[in-house]
């Protein structure tokens, strides 16, 4: 289907089902239940999950394929974000100019710092690139903007104010980010019974995207384009000396993740308005780098599963406090309950970065490949378990692996 | 390998969701049964506090969360009932908001924007929050504010003190008790006018952002105004750790007062830098050189240690006033936690009772009704002396007062002492003054 083989055509449905059911799949608690507080089904954190994801996607079509590892695209994040606030600011609050152009922006941007920074490879490649942020992050802090010229309203972020001209504004369109009048904040809650499914409006423009963009990136994976990136990322001295030049093919991926990431911003910008320039920093360069290889560098799926978990515990576990678990632990002997919220509180709350941290250290050791690998490797045993019970009449012992 | 049929069944299933998904949108516009965002409907409610529970700020936000739990038992009636004591409006019973338990969720904004609204946003979708609260930078504010007016729930800033809070950037659902760079400046320029003269060359070292910005526009104009001549004003970058290569350049620039318009972690190094350099025991212009730190707070003065000693500065509040309000909040607080409360977490504190109260006076939850009552209200008791919630930006007045680095302390808590408590009619200023002009509060949100 699609031009896609068989295997493909089924990872894009799995993908489709579970972005389209994810309102379902991510709220499994009945509200008001102790394990509510472990739903990640409301808006905010699910359009999160499929922005970042686009963002990862990206990021793997040039970690993953080139193996060039850039520790700046969180500049074409935030360059993204800031060209679709300007366009709410200055055309209208319909977030289809502020994606396209956003995604424009990014681009462009990512070709110029894409052509100075592929003159090097390996660790040189990773600095310049994470100079290149670093230097757009303070330019957006600071230097842009002054208060004679403001392009980035620095730390407080760029926002839309009432005074700004949104020349296309129709005079009852919604005053805040829309698609042709259905505004992005929209959301239907369904109560069936105990349990309640935000459907928000945002998300399922977020989820689309996300598939489009999924399936471009299968496509680029399979292609002879594709293929050329990989060589590149196996051998690109020997690719060199076949006369081949390897460099308007990383120049593109390079641009092509760029705008990626681009169109990732642009979509945060029209689900919530305002950008930051916090977006830009190498911290958040750093995030993407750990969602895909949390999640698998070079397979399809893992940079957005990897996406998903980073984000689900930035989320859900920064916000248990003491309160939380004195609640869950509440039928616990005194002593017994204050000793066990001792002991997990470092890994809570606050901690929420220790516990993300040990999980990916156990994920790197144990699963180089990612959180794929541990998938694959699940089904792979109960694929042989399958095959053994065939067996097992006859009384043999299975292999241990 | 039976792939096929499952493909089949899968490309039905998933045209069959896409379908729904496509179709889904337009059933989104219809509008739901409720007043106004998470009315709350059952025998409790939730209000969200969003601190910085990491990252440079990380120190006053988890103050800031200690008062706020205080002030959650106090409206519950738990505890010793604090400053509902000395509150001079007695609509609070001590037993919830409108009989209602108070309940709340906390979550970090790492002083990032970003996070920030990320962490107020799944309070209000996930967890019902009615109200917000916290915070301690004004971006973080800002940003905040902007996302509780769309939202349409009450934001009661914590620590921000940048005038664009209550500026350029207010808004009808946004509320602040904290005092601003505007009155730093008001109430610090006479008591530096008695202290240092009327003749001094003031050099501004700032911390190049929005709030650095627009301290320096206050201190400048307000120091200038006593006759103070400004020698230069210097931007440094918000990550700097060392400022010894701003430093030097104070020396021979003819200055007799150094500025330093930063705050936290940079306020703590510049100073130290600028005590390394013997700045305070230089002579220029005939007179003694003086730092003055216009925006001080007890969690910075710990960090810097001996340095602070003689150095001028202003603040919201602090713990050694002698008033009912803050003898009863520091009683309670320190019997809980064993320590004085911090000025941002008074703020915090004074903020959840102002909510509280405007929602019992007004009768509902409904934004609207809260921002009514809250609104030119004047009250006392709360640990700031007689306070009005001014309507036209939504800022409160009270009196501000000047602090300067204890010389002596007694105690690891005694860093600072009281110079002088400026009366509010010298910090008030028009709605309309050039330096907060531009902004719109515009109408307040009920949501849905």
């Amino acid at each position: 289907m699609l031009g896609l083989n068989k295997k493909d055509t089924s990872l894009l449905i799995i993908v489709a089902i579970l972005t389209l059911l994810a309102p379902f799949i991510l709220n499994p608690f009945p509200e008001g239940s102790a394990m509510a507080q472990f739903n990640a089904g409301y808006p905010d954190l699910m359009q999160r999950f499929v922005i970042f994801g686009i963002f990862a996607i990206g990021f793997n079509i040039l970690f993953g394929l080139t193996g060039y590892l850039s520790f700046g695209h969180a500049a074409f994040l935030g360059v993204g974000s800031y060209s679709a606030v300007w366009m709410f600011k200055l055309l209208s609050y319909n977030v289809i100019p502020a994606i396209a152009l956003s995604v424009v922006v990014a681009g462009l941007f990512s070709l110029l710092i894409g052509f100075v920074s592929l003159r090097r490879s390996g660790i040189y490649f990773s600095i310049l690139t994470l100079a290149f942020a670093q230097m757009s992050f303070a330019l957006a802090y600071s230097v842009l903007s002054n208060p004679k010229f403001n392009l980035t309203n620095g730390e407080t972020g760029l926002q839309v104010y009432a005074d700004d001209p949104q020349i296309l504004q129709g005079a009852n369109a919604p005053d805040l980010p829309h698609l042709f009048g259905l505004p992005m904040r929209a959301t239907y809650t369904m109560d069936v019974g105990a349990w309640s499914f935000d459907f928000n409006a945002g998300y399922y423009l977020c989820a689309v995207i996300m598939m489009a963009v999924f399936y471009l990136a299968i496509r680029i994976f399979r292609s002879p384009f594709g293929m050329m990136l990989r060589a590149v990322k196996s051998n690109q001295q020997r690719m060199n000396y076949t006369g081949l030049n390897s460099k308007p093919y990383t120049l593109a991926a390079f641009v092509i993740s760029g705008m990626y990431a681009g169109l990732a911003g642009g979509l945060m910008a029209a689900m919530d308005p305002l950008a930051g320039a916090e977006r830009m920093q190498w911290t958040a360069s750093g995030e993407v780098v750990l969602m895909t290889i949390l999640g698998g560098t070079g397979t399809l799926i893992g940079p957005v599963l990897g996406a998903g978990f980073i984000k689900y515990f930035e989320n859900i576990f920064s916000k248990i406090n003491d309160n939380v678990l004195h609640s869950w632990f509440a039928f616990l002997p005194d002593g017994l309950e204050d000793a066990v919220v001792f002991l997990i509180h470092p890994f809570i709350g606050k901690g929420w970065h220790l516990t993300l941290g040990i999980l990916f250290m156990l994920v790197v050791i144990y699963l180089p490949g990612g959180l794929v690998e541990g998938g694959q490797r699940l089904l792979n045993r109960f694929k042989r378990r399958k095959t053994g019970t065939d067996d097992a009449p006859s009384g043999k012992t299975e292999p241990a692996e | 390998m039976t792939n096929k049929s499952v493909t089949r069944r899968g490309v039905l299933k998933s045209g069959a969701v896409a379908g729904t998904g496509l179709a889904l949108p337009t059933i989104f516009t219809a509008s739901s049964a409720a007043a106004f965002t998470n009315e709350p409907t059952g025998s409790s409610v939730t209000l969200g506090f969003n601190v910085p529970q990491t990252g440079p700020y990380a120190e006053e936000g988890n103050d800031e969360l200690l008062a706020q739990q205080l002030a959650v038992e106090h409206l519950n009636g738990e505890g010793d009932g604090g400053c509902l004591n000395t509150f001079s409006s007695k609509a609070l019973q001590g037993n919830g908001i409108l009989g209602k338990k108070v309940e709340f969720v906390t979550g970090d904004t790492q002083t990032k924007s970003d996070a920030a609204r990320a962490s107020a946003k799944s309070m209000i979708e996930k967890d019902g929050a009615i109200m917000i609260n916290g915070g301690s930078s004004s971006g973080v504010a800002v940003a905040v504010q902007g996302l509780c007016q769309e939202a349409g729930v009450i934001f009661m800033a914590g620590l921000t003190h940048a005038n664009d809070t209550t500026g350029k950037d207010k808004k009808a659902n946004g509320f602040r008790h904290f005092f601003n760079a505007y009155m730093s400046g008001a109430a610090l320029a006479p008591v530096l006018a008695a202290e240092m003269g009327k003749e001094r060359r003031a050099y501004h070292l700032t911390a190049d952002y929005n709030w650095g910005w627009t301290q320096e526009e206050s201190i400048v104009a307000s120091t200038e105004a006593l006759g103070w001549e400004t020698v230069n004003t210097v931007k440094t970058p918000l990550a700097s750790t060392d400022f010894s290569s701003y430093i030097a350049p104070v020396l021979n620039s003819g200055a007799d007062v150094l500025v330093l318009n930063h705050y936290g972690g940079n306020m703590v190094n510049s100073l130290t830098n600028a005590i390394q350099f013997g700045l305070l025991d230089k002579v220029a212009n005939g007179k003694d050189f003086k730092i003055v730190v216009p925006l001080y707070s007890e969690l910075m003065a710990a960090g810097a240690g001996e340095n602070i000693k003689g150095v001028l500065g202003s603040m919201n509040w602090n713990w050694q006033l002698q008033d009912e309000g803050t003898k009863a909040f520091v009683k309670s607080f320190g019997e809980k936690y064993g320590k004085p409360p911090s000025n941002s977490a008074q703020t915090c504190y004074a903020q959840v009772l102002l909510y509280a109260d405007a929602v019992e006076r007004a009768g509902t939850f409904n934004p609207c009704g809260v921002v009514e009552a809250l609104e030119d209200f004047e009250f006392d008791g709360l640990g700031n002396g007689p306070t009005w919630y001014r309507g036209a930006d939504h800022q409160c007045f009270k009196d501000v007062l000047v602090v300067r680095g204890n010389q002596n302390p007694t105690n690891a808590y005694d860093t600072l002492e009281i110079v002088e408590i400026t009366p509010r009619a010298q910090v008030e200023y028009d709605p309309e003054h050039p330096m907060f002009a531009g902004g719109d509060l515009g109408k307040c949100n009920p949501g849905a």
